[in-house]
């Protein structure tokens, strides 16, 4: 019942007044990338990062957590994720990803449908995940629309960023959305974008059109670089034509998705400096878009000079934003197997914090404990790389979230199975 | 060596032909010679044969038997494909290969008691997708086997980054009754006779919940719901009952041989007890039903799969000695997932119940080890305290004792086949990786030796060919 009111609490408060928060005594991971810092101070105020590190000062009468054997991290950001768009897989009639039979694509705002409530979410908050990046799944056309970043936060206030990128897909899946195969893919997709330059080459709602006027207005910011295009591409050769748009549309501002066969051409990808939000283990030729798929990827990229962040794009289990920390562990574990690319901490750490965040531009919003970020903090009661290891608390912007989820009810429900003096459901 | 394993393997088969031939006695002198119940040896038999390996002595290594017993800074011997000996101190024959286990640990290969490898293989085009006979809700007639491409690169990942040496190859779980399954060993062979377990029991999958009546219901026609999907499973148990009584009664009588319904061997083989049960079911009331159905048509459950609300009746699971194959942490990916929560294990471990890790996917496999490492430290965030030489028992011991090769697999007790994974540190880590994987004592992967990964007949000559995966 506390947890519950706690939460509902949270919800009907609007946003939280942030207090000031000292975290003391604990492992400090900042997420840029740097090592783990032993003994660090956090200090947050008004919902934001003030300092973290070694010989921070605590501010006179700030709220101090103790954190002395514990690990004082930035959030975790997913780079790819359905939550707030999609009660459960196979749960259809919850399900706000995609955009099909719509008569539009590109045009299409998920931020105008983000449910924060959803039983997901909170799981995945309370598993130490704060930030998303969510994306709308591609139907009538290779388009999926523009996708926003959100916060995992117990309030009904979402949106960090809305129509954060511009979502398209450039390889297997464009030949199901865009028009039959790849070569048509690429010429609606460059049709679009010349219609977004030029209105008039745009339609209304005839019968058959692929880009409405409504869709042509959503590309412009796009064509002109304001909004990112996050291209999903996994085979190699899919990534060097997402490269090449580059050339006919000089102020477009790419991300990959997946790149599954990106170590291929990682230097091309370097030099383009083209930010890659990859499938962060994918080893299998799931299809012949993957047969170069191997573990080493990301590391092989990181190590050719990509930004990478990793995502559970293409993960086959869940997905479970979560999940993140223990593949941002396993990249760690390859740096111990012979001929294997894997990460340091400090880089695998920062695939899930503010890789992805920098890929769309927000890394001076989010993603850090570096002064002035969004103060996004999770204690964990070891490292949070480690699969054994757990959220213990977690603030967003910061605010203390309420405690446990759903899953830790139905744990203490079940605790002892067998009903007692009244059934289950009056055990509350 | 290999030739004597498929000699008594054959032998095996063989004596149980003839039993049940020499416990019927034929009455008519016309019905000639007697046919024995065609749910009884196998059509398709093993050919696996153990690899060469040569006397290992395993040093100063953590190891975890497999059955809750745990030696720090001990030694393990095995030769001739068999565990030999396992101590603080083991002494080795002249010759043995003597490795450094200093920091690393050594657990049994783990057993992966639900995989569509080979069935569902990579790449996942339609024209491999043969898990799923979806064109009758009933097919006891299909067999995972001839489905099962023996080259899906899957294994290869599941043996060098999962330490996986066993597994059961599963139909999918559209229909009731999707067929039987095959366990197999974790060895490319050119066919998948090659690869089959000798003398492991088939098993039957059934599937209860969403898929069947979805997938049925869709077609417009019987199951469309869970009460349809338990009418039609019982409709067909009543006819392999009748079917089974037929062929007991010429085993007893004589006579004509009843006409062959391959469909109904294999449910007939379930009822004799010759073929283990492994039911899809998620939600616990489902489950207390297929018990209770299977109590009225006189078959076992032999397992749960996915049973992500197992923790909600470990009681009963414990009380019908049915095991439940769960992930550690998988739910809401579907209505019927969505009380899943990370405790289960250790809930059910508590309860005394039957458990295993699954996996029932191609990355999953790649890390079981680590699904159970979050499984025990959910419960240790409870107050249940599962040290990992009994948590180890969900990877290997269970899933052996669930499929029926516990006596001769899935733990590390002397005369037991050479199953092992040597790890570079505690694999109850993100950090930790298998180092070297023996099976039936053969080494078939080394970390630091290229030629030790196997590369499938897909991959050859391709783009990645070899490459670290």
């Amino acid at each position: 019942m506390k947890s519950l009111a706690l939460l509902v609490a949270a919800l009907l408060a609007g946003p939280a007044v942030a207090e000031t928060v000292a975290f003391t005594g604990g492992t400090v991971a900042i997420g840029d990338g740097s090592q783990p810092i032993p003994n660090g101070t956090v200090v947050i105020r008004d919902g934001r990062v003030i300092a973290a590190g070694t010989g921070v000062a605590v501010p006179a009468g700030a709220r101090t957590v103790d954190a002395t054997g514990k690990w004082v991290t930035a959030g975790i950001v997913s780079g790819a994720s359905t939550l707030a768009l999609l009660d459960g897989y196979g749960m259809e009639e919850t399900n706000d990803t995609t955009t099909k039979g719509s008569p539009f694509s590109a045009a299409i705002d998920i931020a105008t449908s983000l449910n924060p409530t959803q039983m997901r979410l909170g799981v995945e908050r309370s598993k130490g995940v704060t930030r998303a990046v969510v994306i709308p799944a591609a139907g009538n056309t290779m388009f999926g629309g523009q996708g926003a970043v959100i916060d995992l936060g117990a309030d009904l206030d979402p949106v960090t960023r809305a129509r954060a990128f511009q979502y398209v897909e450039l390889g297997e899946a464009a030949t199901k959305t865009g028009g039959g195969s790849r070569p048509a893919a690429h010429v609606l997709l460059r049709a679009a974008l010349e219609a977004a330059r030029n209105p008039a080459l745009a339609s209304g709602l005839e019968k058959d059109v692929l880009v409405t006027r409504a869709d042509a207005a959503a590309l412009l910011p796009v064509v002109e670089g304001r909004t990112p295009l996050l291209v999903h591409a996994e085979r190699a050769t899919d990534i060097l034509a997402a490269l090449a748009l580059v050339r006919e549309f000089p102020k477009l501002k790419l991300v990959l998705l997946g790149a599954t066969e990106g170590w291929l051409v990682a230097d091309r990808i370097a030099a383009a400096r083209v930010p890659v939000i990859a499938a962060a283990l994918t080893d299998l030729p799931e299809n012949f878009e993957q047969l170069a798929a191997t573990q080493s990827n990301v590391g092989r990229m990181a190590k050719a000079g990509v930004s990478v962040a990793i995502s559970t794009q293409d993960a086959s289990e869940g997905p479970y934003e979560s999940y993140l920390k223990q593949y941002a562990g396993n990249l760690v574990a390859l740096t111990r197997v012979d001929g294997a690319t894997g990460l340091d901490w400090g880089q695998a750490f920062a695939t899930i914090t503010s890789r992805p965040a920098l890929a769309l531009g927000l890394d001076g919003e989010i993603g850090s404990l570096r002064p002035g970020r969004r103060a996004d903090v999770v204690v964990w009661d070891g490292d949070p790389l480690e699969v054994a290891s757990a959220a213990l608390s977690v603030w967003i912007d910061g605010v203390q979230q309420p405690a446990g989820s759903r899953q830790t009810r139905l744990r203490d429900r079940y605790a002892n199975p067998v009903e007692g003096a009244l059934p289950k459901a009056y055990d509350q | 060596m290999a030739s004597i394993k498929k000699l008594a393997a054959l032998a095996l088969l063989g004596l149980a032909a003839c039993s049940a031939q020499s416990g019927a006695k034929p009455k008519s002198a016309s019905s000639g010679p007697k046919i024995a119940e065609p749910w009884t040896g196998d059509p398709y038999p093993s050919t696996y044969h153990a690899y060469p390996g040569v006397p290992t002595l395993v040093t100063d290594v953590t190891i975890l038997d497999g059955e809750g017993a745990r030696i720090d800074d001990g030694q393990i011997l095995f030769a001739d494909g068999k565990v030999v000996a396992l101590g603080q101190s083991v002494p080795a024959p002249a010759g043995a290969t003597v490795i450094d286990g200093k920091g690393k640990w050594v657990t049994p290969g783990i057993i992966d008691i639900h995989s569509h490898l080979g069935d569902y293989p990579s790449p996942g085009v339609k024209a491999l997708s043969d898990g799923n006979e979806a064109t009758a809700p009933t097919t006891p007639d299909v067999w995972a086997e001839h489905s099962i491409w023996p080259q899906d690169p899957g294994f290869s990942r599941a043996l060098a980054n999962g330490g996986v040496t066993t597994l059961q190859i599963l139909p999918g779980s559209a229909n009731l009754m999707g067929g039987r399954s095959a366990v197999i060993k974790n060895v490319y062979s050119r066919t998948v006779q090659g690869m089959k377990f000798p003398g492991a029991a088939y098993g039957l999958k059934m599937a209860c919940g969403e898929n069947p009546k979805r997938v049925y219901g869709g077609k417009g026609r019987e199951p469309s719901t869970r009460m349809g999907n338990i009418a039609v499973d019982r409709a067909t148990w009543a006819k392999a009952v009748e079917y089974r009584r037929k062929w007991d009664k010429y085993e007893k009588d004589g006579g004509e041989a009843p006409a062959r319904d391959i469909g109904m061997d294999t449910l007939a083989g379930v009822l004799a007890g010759k073929i283990l049960v492994h039911n899809h079911c998620y939600r616990a009331d489902e489950m207390a039903i297929v018990l209770d159905m299977a109590k009225e048509f006189g078959y076992h459950v032999a397992s749960f799969q996915h049973s992500v609300e197992a923790y909600k009746i470990p009681d009963l699971l414990k009380a019908a000695d049915t095991c439940a194959s769960v992930w550690a942490d998988w739910y809401g990916f579907k209505m019927e997932s969505y009380d899943g929560i990370p405790e289960n294990l250790a809930l059910l471990e508590r309860s005394g119940a039957c458990a295993t890790i699954h996996s029932d996917d191609p990355n999953g496999i790649q890390h079981l080890n680590q699904e159970i490492a979050k499984a025990r430290a959910s419960g240790l965030r409870m107050g249940i305290d599962i040290p990992r030489e009994v948590a180890w028992k969900w990877a290997s011991y269970n899933p052996a004792k669930a499929l029926g090769i516990a006596d001769r697999t899935g733990s590390l007790k002397p005369g037991k086949m050479a199953d092992v994974v040597l790890w570079n540190g505690d694999p109850f880590s993100s950090y930790t990786r298998p180092e070297k994987v023996w099976i039936d004592g053969a080494l078939l992967y080394d970390m630091h030796d290229p030629k030790r990964r196997p590369v499938s007949d897909f991959e050859l000559g391709q783009i990645g060919e070899g490459d670290v995966k």
